[in-house]
């Protein structure tokens, strides 16, 4: 479903900033998928992400998604088979619209914008059953501005806009990152539900190890912009937190073991 | 009395004026609100827009037609600052800048190199004019301006609730949120500038009807009125407007009021020359005032927020 073919990304090339975030990196989805992605700070999880949606074009290589090669395509033309949501809860949502009508701009994603009104009674109550599927009470707050929910509500309403048309991927960037434990816990269960119900390909990063390993069927390790580990099936299901930090160790040649060079 | 009896007497005019700015400043609200790009291009294509109208309509054109031209020709100063923007990469208020500078020297050109160009109402049949401001009788301005006010405003709604419109409000609201949902930003970047542009060069054409001139200084300072306007609007009725055809309203309504107080102040004696003066002042005061009460409830709003966010972890 996606595929980087030896792509690589260079920031400041030529200055006393470069910074070579992706280097000569490969990585195939296969259909369903579901992905999680480790690796210390600076390791290149993020510049992945964005190299696949687009923010900016890649110095070298391909990025396929379907089999259709999207590489110089711009961020929003990616976007039609792309759901994404973002680490900053402010990221993912127009603050001063409605939550309606954040959901019908999703809604649009990948089709042509016209004249017709922004948001058909149809959809109003299509969403109203989405909303309430979400169990935040957010089906009785449609004409709040988005700007009045917690980050929490934001990122629930932001995952259901991303999977509203089923995308070919979906893109989760340390999305619980910036929310509290519990609040973490139940948009990570609720993004479990979301990939599993449309059978989505995805794409998590995350910078806790149990959630890289509980959550998704593939872990991927990244160091200095390369996949360094990938783990999947039966061998996921019962890798353990003490065993990732060995292995990390020992492949990245960092000996520090702590909790910090995973987690930061 | 004289007092009394002479600021009624001034009333008309400031309405029709405030009227016409209006249109104006829903056109920079337009950019200023929505799109969240402050737009300096409309100094120029106001004027643009006056010298497009008059030099047609003295060429025997239709004025209704004059004045669609004045409003294609401002879309295209709109284009010219939204291609600097997104095209070439320069902020978006140097680009502004640059248009209305060079909107100068294309004004000169527009007017034959005249800086003033007169449309005498007696010769031309024009839409608006200041003569009959306190005519009772069908001449009067103020029911057309009035008109055109409710039916930008209709248009607007109408558009800004379509698929189109809504696109274009998330590309000011969020533009990574609006890409990440396939929004072309940039396009409507460059749209929202040329409606906005059109709208004030349209507001410019029916200016220099009522004028009875087109004069190459008439947007100097058009963009302070135009805030003027939408900020007035926003502090006096944002509490009651919420709807966004009340809020584009609030915007024409603020530049009514911009003109009445603009007659009070002369009325009390200040000369037309401290206008500009005035003008910068009522904005810097209208723009501080929101500014100096969030800073001064400032703690009591972060207490509020800490709550709000213990309750949503809470619950």
């Amino acid at each position: 479903m996606l595929e980087l073919r030896n792509i690589s990304k260079t920031f400041h090339p030529g200055t006393v900033h470069e910074k070579r975030a992706l280097q000569h990196m490969n990585l195939h989805l296969a259909p369903g998928d579901f992905v999680t992605v480790i690796g210390s700070n600076g390791a290149g999880k993020s510049t992945l992400l964005n190299a696949v949606a687009g923010v900016w074009q890649v110095d070298e290589g391909q990025i396929l998604i379907d089999g259709k090669d999207v590489t110089t395509l711009p961020e929003y033309r990616r976007a039609e088979f792309i759901g994404r949501v973002f680490q900053d809860p402010m990221m993912g949502t127009a603050p001063s619209m409605l939550i309606e009508e954040n959901l019908a701009l999703a809604m649009r994603r990948g089709r042509k914008r016209g004249l017709k009104w922004g948001i058909t009674a149809a959809e109003r109550e299509m969403y109203r059953e989405k909303l309430a599927n979400l169990g935040l009470g957010l089906e009785n707050r449609m004409s709040d501005k988005v700007g009045l929910l917690s980050g929490g509500q934001r990122q629930a309403l932001t995952l259901l806009m991303a999977s509203l048309q089923q995308p070919k991927l979906l893109l989760l960037d340390e999305h619980t990152a910036a929310l509290d434990p519990a609040t973490a816990a139940k948009v990570l269960t609720l993004s479990d539900s979301i990939v599993q119900e449309s059978n989505l390909t995805a794409l998590m990063i995350t910078h806790n190890m149990r959630d890289a390993i509980e959550h998704g069927n593939r872990l991927v390790m990244m160091h200095l912009g390369k996949v360094i580990l990938d783990i999947s099936g039966e061998e996921k299901k019962k890798l353990t937190k003490s065993e990732l930090l060995d292995r990390f160790a020992a492949l990245s040649g960092v000996q520090e073991e702590s909790d910090a060079v995973l987690l930061a | 009395m004289s007092f009394l009896t002479s600021f009624f007497n001034a009333m008309p005019g400031a309405v029709a004026q405030g009227l016409i700015w209006g249109l104006m400043a829903i056109g920079v609200y337009i950019t200023f609100r929505i799109l969240d790009v402050a737009d300096l291009t409309v100094d120029g294509s106001i004027a643009t827009g006056g010298a497009v109208c008059v030099m047609l309509i003295r060429m025997g054109v239709n004025p209704w037609v004059a004045v669609l031209c004045a409003f294609c020709a401002g879309l295209l100063a709109g284009l010219v600052t939204g291609l600097f923007h997104t095209r070439c990469g320069i902020p978006a208020i140097l680009s502004g800048i640059l248009t209305q500078l060079a909107l100068y020297s294309i004004n000169l050109r527009i007017m034959g190199s005249k800086a003033n160009q007169a449309v005498g109402v007696d010769k031309y049949d024009l839409l608006v004019s200041q003569r009959y401001v306190r005519a009772l009788n069908l001449d009067n301005p103020l029911p057309l301006l009035l008109i055109a006010v409710i039916v930008l405003v209709g248009a607007l709604y109408w558009f800004f609730g379509t698929e189109r419109g809504c696109s274009i409000r998330a590309t000011g609201a969020n533009p990574n949120m609006a890409r990440a949902q396939g929004i072309n930003t940039n396009r409507n970047v460059v749209l929202g500038l040329m409606l906005s542009n059109g709208l004030v060069a349209l507001s410019g054409a029916l200016l220099s009807q009522y004028q009875g001139a087109a004069d190459i200084n008439m947007g100097r300072g058009a963009i302070v009125i135009g805030l003027a306007a939408v900020i007035i609007g926003e502090v006096l009725l944002g509490k009651v407007f919420h709807n966004f055809a009340l809020k584009l309203a609030s915007v024409a309504i603020g530049a009514v009021i911009y003109y009445i107080v603009l007659q009070i102040v002369l009325q009390l004696g200040l000369n037309t020359n401290d206008l500009k003066l005035i003008t910068a002042i009522i904005v810097a005061v209208f723009l501080a005032v929101p500014y100096l009460r969030a800073q001064h409830g400032g703690t009591k709003h972060k207490k509020q927020g800490k709550e709000q966010e213990a309750n949503a972890g809470a619950a």
